[in-house]
């Protein structure tokens, strides 16, 4: 049974809709970001709305690859064809924009997106293990600090910065929780619901309305585990999805994992683990910036190199969730994330006695036939109970 | 009973014991009606009605569109399963069919251990090869045949589209047909050589599908895997067969089942 409280996240994004349009109103600002190491702790800290305006859908690619060459990954075009046919209200309302030098494709579309609103890019460094790298990200913060005072009118205490990273890490804390709930086997929770959920926080107008309604789900959730419910029979194949980030309308690979008869237990990528695997350090007697960029530098992107720490957390999850195999689902021309695939490959082989499905596609459905094929011959793979 | 529909030819064989019976047809426009007929038609040949068959597993593109089926599988963890009978031992398979080409790796019982598929374009496909003989003004069942012996020229192109103008701009400098149909052979298994590659190298290797009769891709294939693979008579079947044997093994052990009981 699917758990009441769903069904409000099924609507979040249409209702936050409206509540965004009455704070906008009544003069809150909005600023949009694009990729998990945007500190959304700063634009919380100046008390403006962070708003996620990552494309997960495939309607804006068309309008998109007027501009943009069509070689290029699909949530790079998507991102980009919501900002530059109004089509995404989240854009529209959103004052600032942050983008990040994480791959090339986004780098230079956030070139072309400061046409349209005030943009501010944050200079990653490459890898996290040079000795200059924290420093570096952390000047970076900085900056971000200073422009985000300027447009927006405010000044940013280090009071304000502990506050939000409390703020955050509750949200966090709050998420991870309702992600662990599926270590239980069978899981509780179907990966679409999980990736709903998750996904939802994005478009939060008022975190702590937010918060408590991913407690209400886990307290429903753990209702259902009393009873002993679960959408899935016992045996169902556990799969663990890594690769690129995945959202409500790119969510087609989930589907057919689950339709052929999988559980997507756990998420690995942007939407999941990636980012909940550490909370900022709340200690006071810290200088709460370098704090944020602590964490937020340890995020294990493929952007970065090396990038270990995705490997080092692919292990945990397989083990905590007792994964039965791995599915690596990469956006076409993402390169980064494409090559990784090898190295994902070959870890999961070398260390793990399961299967791992790479699967490279865009977010179109034309090739669903085939993609059907391969996922249902992996989960018939996995899958030993049939006869 | 297995039944594979698959985009150009659909093929069922039965079971009866050791022995096994099969018919084969193209499958036209109507996946479902093209399942039906074969279905129909082995019933026939067989003198059984649809109640003697025990199970009956349907796979291929076609395989969801045949209701009276009682499951139906992917093409890969059959074809692992059918060519594992013809070439017993093989720990790879590689298969190229109408649509779509796949590498199969098997743990030599069978069973499917990891595999690899061409994306959506037509490269390294049945289909790459029935476009360029169309744009030979040849049949693709004369190909191996024209390019008997000859050196084969350089193509460079591996999408179809690309691959046809060039095709159509090296027959205009004169180069001579068989020498391209060789070029072509010889793409195709460069391309299917890339995609096994990516998940390993097989010891032995049993070669399926509808291609696998065209003996210049095979040679191309072995030389370029520096490997032999075997072919065995019956190739195109190894889907409906796969299918069919999952089918017994489905009986067997649901009898055991009951037997426990
Ligand atoms: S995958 Fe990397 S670049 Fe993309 S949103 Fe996540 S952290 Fe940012
Ligand atoms: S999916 Fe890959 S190519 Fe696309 S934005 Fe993310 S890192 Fe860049």
């Amino acid at each position: 049974m699917r758990p009441e409280s769903m069904k409000i996240f099924d609507d979040l994004r249409g209702q936050n809709m409206v509540v965004l349009e009455n704070a906008k109103q009544s003069g809150r600002k909005v600023v949009g970001m694009y990729c998990a190491y945007c500190p959304q702790e700063l634009v919380l800290a100046a008390g403006a709305i962070p708003v996620s305006l990552c494309g997960t859908r495939d309607e804006p690619i068309a309008d998109a690859e007027k501009v943009l060459p069509r070689n290029l990954c699909p949530l790079i075009k998507s991102s980009f064809g919501f900002a530059i046919t109004g089509k995404c209200p989240y854009f529209y309302f959103s004052d600032f924009i942050v983008g990040e030098t994480t791959c090339d494709g986004k780098k230079k579309m956030f070139e072309l997106l400061k046409q349209y609103k005030p943009t501010h890019i944050m200079h990653l460094p490459q890898g996290a293990d040079r000795p200059g790298a924290l420093s570096w990200w952390k000047e970076e913060l900085s900056l971000l600090k200073e422009r985000l005072e300027e447009e927006l009118g405010v000044t940013i205490s280090d009071d304000n910065l502990r506050e939000a990273v409390k703020l955050a890490n509750s949200e966090q804390r709050a998420v991870k929780e309702l992600h662990e709930l599926n270590k239980l086997d069978p899981a509780p929770l179907s990966g679409l619901d999980l990736l709903t959920a998750t996904f939802m926080k994005g478009f939060n107008v008022n975190k702590f309305e937010g918060i408590a309604l991913v407690n209400r789900l886990i307290d429903e959730v753990k209702e259902v585990i009393e009873r002993g419910g679960s959408p899935f029979r016992a045996g169902t194949p556990r799969i663990l999805l890594t690769g690129c980030p995945v959202g409500i309308g790119s969510e087609k690979v989930i589907r057919l994992l689950e339709e052929g008869g999988g559980s997507v237990v756990c998420f690995e990528s942007c939407s999941g683990y990636k980012i909940l695997a550490m909370l900022t350090d709340e200690d006071e007697r810290r200088d709460p910036l370098e704090a944020i960029a602590e964490r937020s530098l340890k995020i294990p992107c493929s952007c970065m190199t090396p990038n270990e720490g995705r490997l080092g957390l692919l292990g945990r999850m397989i083990r905590e969730y007792r994964v039965d195999g791995v599915v690596d689902l990469t956006w076409q021309a993402c390169h980064t994330y494409n090559i990784e695939a090898e190295l994902v490959r070959g870890y999961v082989r070398d260390n793990f006695d399961i299967p791992c499905l790479h699967l490279e596609t865009d977010y179109s459905n034309s090739d669903l036939q085939q993609l059907k094929t391969r996922v249902t011959a992996f989960i018939e793979l996995l899958d030993k109970r049939w006869t | 009973m297995g039944i594979d529909v698959g985009s150009i030819t659909s093929k069922a064989v039965l079971l009866n014991g050791s022995a096994w019976q099969s018919v084969l047809r193209p499958t036209g426009y109507s996946p479902r009606q093209a399942g039906r007929e074969v279905f129909d038609e082995l019933l026939d040949k067989a003198g059984l009605a649809r109640a003697d068959i025990g199970y009956i597993i349907a796979t291929g593109y076609g395989r969801t569109t045949l209701d009276f089926a009682d499951k139906a599988m992917t093409e890969i963890t059959c074809h692992a399963k059918g060519a594992h009978h013809l070439v017993p031992g093989a720990d790879m398979v590689i298969d190229i069919g109408g649509q779509d080409s796949k590498v199969i790796f098997t743990d030599r019982q069978g069973n499917v251990a990891d595999f690899s598929m061409n994306d959506k374009c037509a490269a390294g496909t049945g289909r790459f090869l029935q476009v360029m003989a169309a744009a030979m003004g040849a049949d693709v069942s004369e190909l191996a045949e024209l390019a008997r012996g000859e050196e084969p020229v350089q193509i460079s192109n591996m999408c179809t589209v690309f691959a046809e103008s060039e095709v159509i701009s090296l027959l205009a400098e004169g180069v001579g047909r068989g020498r391209i149909i060789a070029g072509i052979h010889r793409s195709v298994a460069k391309r299917v050589t890339a995609m096994a590659e990516r998940i390993g190298k097989g010891e032995l290797i049993a070669f399926t599908g509808g291609v696998s009769k065209n003996e210049g891709v095979r040679e191309y294939l072995a030389r370029e895997l520096g490997r032999e693979i075997v072919v065995a008579p019956e190739s195109q079947l190894a889907g409906a067969l796969g299918a069919a044997l999952l089918a017994r093994e489905k009986l067997l052990n649901a009898k055991v089942l009951h037997e426990k009981k």
